[in-house]
């Protein structure tokens, strides 16, 4: 399953959510001010790259880079274009955005 | 591929067109078929001919019209959320005693039974939202 | 208030049924999308899919008991999620942890509930084909 977060961490709780209700093996793909979510050294960081034990997380490289931090992103996340975005949404057999 | 998409906000105060739309093109190009693209919620105010932002800004509206008709994509307005937010096209105006409609070019209005027919007939159906 | 002009035959679907859950995860009245997406919903009960709804997050408060909109001006919707099982309509699951984060049990709710724990709605949602969220 594909999970979609477009929120900040700082601002709502849908990539927390997120990543208590995704099932290991799923992918989370980080859109919009969801992108913060995979940003160096901040207080989220450490509970990103735990999730990542069990889940593949991905963000959208135009996001980042429009918000000025695709120079800062965790290891282990993978930046993928809109093009990226479309092959992860055919990948999975189901998906599910967190508004 | 046969893919759907809800977009449930409006256009500029979310972002959510905005990748609506590169998503959807994106998708076009590597050769997925949209099978339509639903605007609910705020995202009904996508379809008003009326938007006019200024010349060094994208023109949210006029760019899903132009894509409808490159593409002939599907583009549907949900018409219980359009008439609680003032978007009618000519023949809904009429039928409601309203002096004007506004509904864009490439855009039309049906029932929200036609989000749920592209949940049933998609592969996929993606949501852009607040 | 739950009508809307359709021009397609929901009996025409070529027999497909498909798992659709809508995740509810906002409160009422604040937003509308509680109640829009309790429009889906029952629309979607006119096209005879396996259709489940998930409360979680904020969510939960929309099942809330003893909501009363007198003072708002707004139309209190809440005795629709009692109505659902007449559009046969019957899964639904509150989240346990969402819930309880909000101080309320099951006592609170408005409508006969699955209570799942976290766990259990992650499986409930990798079935799904179709997941709408609000």
């Amino acid at each position: 399953m594909l999970h979609i977060v477009n929120k900040s961490p700082f601002d709502r709780n849908s990539l927390e959510s997120c990543l208590r209700l995704a099932k290991k093996g799923s992918a989370v793909l980080l859109i919009e001010d969801g992108v913060y979510g995979a940003t160096k050294g901040s207080s989220v960081e450490v509970k990103v790259q735990g999730a990542m034990a069990n889940l593949k997380v991905y963000a959208l490289g135009a996001d980042l880079q429009a918000r000025g931090v695709a120079d800062r992103v965790l290891d282990g996340v993978t930046v993928v274009d809109y093009g990226g975005f479309v092959d992860l949404v055919a990948d999975h057999s189901n998906l599910q955005s967190w508004l | 591929m046969k893919i759907g998409v809800l977009v449930s906000e409006g256009p500029y105060t979310h972002q959510a067109s905005d990748s609506a739309y590169n998503f959807v093109k994106a998708a076009i190009e590597k050769g997925h078929e949209i099978y339509r693209v639903f605007f609910y919620h705020d995202g009904v105010n996508n379809a008003t001919r009326l938007t006019e932002p200024p010349r060094d800004d994208r023109n949210i509206v006029n760019r899903w019209s132009e894509l409808s008709k490159q593409h002939n994509l599907d583009l549907v307005v949900c018409i219980a959320a359009a008439q609680r937010r003032g978007i009618m096209d000519a023949n809904e105006a009429k039928r409601q005693g309203k002096d004007a409609d506004n509904l864009a070019e490439g855009f039309r209005i049906s029932g929200l039974g036609q989000l749920v027919e592209a949940g049933i007939q998609c592969d996929r159906l993606v949501t852009f939202g607040d | 208030m739950f009508t809307s002009s359709e021009n397609i035959d929901p009996d025409d679907e070529g027999g497909v049924i498909k798992k659709f859950m809508f995740v509810n995860r906002k409160a009422p009245y604040g937003t509308i999308y509680a109640l829009e997406g309790l429009e889906v919903v029952l629309i979607s009960a006119a096209f005879e899919q396996d259709v489940s709804l998930a409360f979680v997050d904020d969510g939960v408060y929309e099942l809330k008991k003893g909501q009363d909109t007198k003072a708002l001006g707004q139309k209190n919707f809440s005795p629709t999620y009692r109505a659902l099982e007449g559009y046969d309509i019957e899964k639904l699951y509150v989240e346990r942890e969402s819930m309880e984060f909000r101080g309320l049990t099951e006592d609170d709710l408005l409508v006969d509930v699955q209570i799942v724990s976290a766990a259990e709605m992650a499986d409930l949602m990798v079935e799904q084909d179709v997941v709408i969220s609000f």
